[in-house]
C-alpha cells in the first residue's frame, strides 16, 4: 500500500542552523501519527515542509505517492484541498465572525454559496460540541478550549484526506486537554482522514496516536506503535515520556 | 572589527532587501492580473484607505492651502508681486503639496494600519492558515489593499486639491482683502488640466507605495509583539521616504526637466 504522506531524506537549514537533518517518516492511510520531540526540534518544520509553507533544501515530500515537493502556486491547489490543519494558536482570523471562519476554506478556496457553506459551518461546530449562538460570536469572545474547537472545526470543515495538529493541547487546563483529545480522536475516525500532530505532551500523543515517531536532532530517531512506547528500548524516548532532567538529551539551559 | 566587512554586511544586507521587495512586488502585480477576485474585500478596502482617510486629508490641505496663500502674499510683498497668490496657490497645490501631503497623511495612517494588521496575522500564524484553507495570501490581503489605494488616492487628492485651494481662499478674501470672485476667476484661468493630472497620476503612485509597503512589512514580520511594532514603524519610514523621492522622479518626468 502506498503510504499517505512519505518524507525521503527531508534537509532543511537556516542561515547556519540545521534544522532538518534528513528526515525520513512514511505514513499509512487512516492511520494517527504523532512526532513528539522538544521544543526547538523541527516538528513544526516538518509540518510546513509537507503542507509547502517551507520548502525543503533537499530530500522529497510524497503525498500518495506524487512528489509534490516542488509544486507551487496554481500547481498546488489540488493537493491543499486534500489538507486541514488546526494551528497552535488557533490561528482563527479575528476579522471574520466563527461560522466564516470554519466555512472559510469552502466559501474562498471552493467557491461554495455563502449560505450553504454557513449550513455545514454550524453542522461541523455541533460536531465539536459548540452550539449554533457561538457562530456568530467574534474569535476574540472565545475561551482558549473553545477557540481550539472552533480550529479543529475549520480544519475538518472540507473533509480533508490528510489533517494536522500543531500542538492541540498547549496552553489548555489537563481537563479541557482531554475534551481536545477525544475530540481530535473520534473526529478523524469520522471524517476517515490521516493524522499527524506534533506534541511534546506526552498524555495527548498517547490518545491521539496509532504510531509515534520521535524527531531529535533533525532525524526521527524512533518510531513504532504507541503501545510499544514504554519499550522503545531508546534512552533518548525514555527520557522524554518521563520528562526527566538527566539523560542523552541536554538541553542547552543558556539561551 | 574589519571596517570593511561591516560596510559590506551592510551593502549585501540593503541589496537583498531590495530584492527580496522587488520579489513581493512581482508576486503581488502578478496575484492581480489573475482570478480570483476580492470585491467584498477591495471595497471594504475602499472604506478603510479612502473614506476614513478624508477628513485628515480634508483638515492638512485646508491649513495647507491657508498657510501657503499667507507666505506667498507676505514674500510677495517684498517686490510688490502679492496680486499673483491665487496662481501660486493652486499650482502648489495641484502639482506637489495636495499629492505629497496627502500620501504623507495616507502613509501615517494606512501603512501603519496595514504593516499592524497584516503583521499581527503572520505572527498569529493566520497567514499559513490562509494557505491551509486554499486561499493565495497575497491576493487574499494585497491585491485589496492595492487596488483600493491606487485609486483611492487620485480621488483623495482631488478632494484634498479643492479644500487646499480653498483654504487659500479663505484666507485671501478674509486677511489679505482680495475679492473672492478675482481670486477664483484668476485660479481657474491659470490652472491647467496638465498641473491637475500630474498630481493625480503622483497621488496613484504614493497610494501603491503606501499600501505595498504596509503588506510587505507586515508580510515579513517577525517574532511578536515587537516584530509587528517594528513592522509598522518601518512600514511607516519607508514609505515616507520612497514618497518623497518618487515625488522627484515623478515630477522630473512628467515635466521634462530632468
Amino acid at each position: 500500500m502506498t503510504a499517505k504522506i512519505k518524507l525521503i531524506g527531508v534537509k532543511k537549514r537556516f542561515g547556519s542552523k540545521v534544522v532538518l537533518d534528513g528526515v525520513d517518516l512514511a505514513i499509512e492511510p487512516h492511520t494517527s501519527l504523532v512526532i513528539i520531540g522538544g521544543s526547538g526540534t523541527g516538528k513544526s518544520v516538518t509540518i510546513k515542509s509537507i503542507l509547502g509553507i517551507i520548502t525543503p533544501d533537499e530530500g522529497q515530500v510524497l503525498i500518495d505517492g506524487e512528489d509534490v515537493t516542488h509544486l507551487k502556486g496554481a500547481d498546488r491547489d489540488p493537493l491543499m484541498k486534500k489538507f486541514g490543519m488546526l494551528f497552535q494558536g488557533g490561528a482563527l482570523f479575528d476579522s471574520l465572525p466563527v461560522w466564516e471562519n470554519v466555512a472559510f476554506g469552502l466559501i474562498q478556496g471552493r467557491g461554495m454559496a455563502r449560505g450553504r457553506a454557513r449550513d455545514i459551518a454550524i453542522a461541523k461546530l455541533a460536531k465539536v460540541g459548540l452550539g449554533e449562538d457561538v457562530a456568530f460570536l467574534s474569535p476574540s469572545e472565545l475561551s482558549g478550549g473553545m477557540q481550539k474547537r472552533v480550529g479543529l472545526a475549520r480544519a475538518i470543515a472540507a473533509d480533508p484526506e490528510i489533517i494536522f495538529f500543531d500542538e492541540p493541547t498547549t496552553g489548555l487546563d489537563p481537563i479541557m486537554a482531554d475534551v481536545i483529545n477525544n475530540l481530535i480522536a473520534s473526529t478523524v475516525k469520522d471524517v476517515g482522514a490521516t493524522a499527524l500532530s506534533i506534541t511534546h505532551d506526552m498524555a495527548s500523543a498517547r490518545k491521539i496516536s496509532d504510531h509515534i515517531a520521535m524527531l531529535y536532532g533533525g532525524k526521527i530517531i524512533w518510531q513504532g506503535p504507541t503501545d510499544q512506547i514504554d519499550n522503545s528500548g531508546n534512552e533518548f524516548v525514555d527520557q522524554f515520556i518521563h520528562g526527566r532532567a538527566e539523560g542523552p538529551i541536554k538541553m542547552a539551559v543558556k539561551a | 572589527m574589519n571596517p570593511f566587512a561591516a560596510i559590506g554586511r551592510a551593502v549585501l544586507s540593503l541589496l537583498a532587501e531590495i530584492g527580496r521587495l522587488a520579489l513581493f512586488t512581482g508576486r503581488s502585480l502578478k496575484a492581480l492580473a489573475s482570478p480570483p477576485f476580492y470585491l467584498r474585500l477591495t471595497l471594504q478596502q475602499f472604506v478603510r484607505i479612502g473614506y476614513l482617510s478624508v477628513p485628515v486629508v480634508g483638515l492638512t490641505a485646508l491649513s495647507t492651502g491657508a498657510v501657503l496663500a499667507l507666505q506667498i502674499y507676505l514674500g510677495g510683498n517684498r517686490y510688490g508681486a502679492e496680486a499673483i497668490v491665487p496662481q501660486i496657490v493652486v499650482l502648489g497645490i495641484t502639482r506637489e503639496l495636495g499629492p505629497v501631503i496627502a500620501g504623507l497623511m495616507v502613509a501615517g495612517r494606512v501603512a501603519a494600519a496595514i504593516a499592524a494588521e497584516i503583521g499581527t496575522m503572520r505572527v498569529t500564524e493566520q497567514i499559513d492558515a490562509l494557505t491551509t484553507l486554499s486561499t493565495n495570501p497575497v491576493k487574499y490581503l494585497v491585491v485589496p489593499r492595492l487596488v483600493a489605494a491606487v485609486i483611492s488616492m487620485p480621488i483623495l487628492t482631488a478632494a484634498g486639491d479643492s479644500i487646499g485651494v480653498f483654504g487659500g481662499y479663505l484666507v485671501a478674501t478674509q486677511n489679505l482683502g482680495f475679492t473672492g470672485s478675482v481670486y477664483l476667476k484668476n485660479t481657474v484661468d491659470f490652472a491647467t488640466s496638465a498641473d491637475i493630472n500630474s498630481g493625480l497620476i503622483k497621488a496613484a503612485v504614493f497610494g501603491f507605495i503606501v499600501a505595498l509597503m504596509g503588506c510587505y512589512n507586515g508580510f515579513n514580520s517577525r517574532g511578536g509583539a515587537q516584530g509587528v511594532g517594528a513592522a509598522t514603524t518601518n512600514a511607516v519610514v519607508s514609505s515616507c521616504i520612497l514618497i518623497l523621492a518618487t515625488d522627484f522622479v515623478l515630477t522630473a518626468l512628467l515635466f521634462h526637466t530632468a
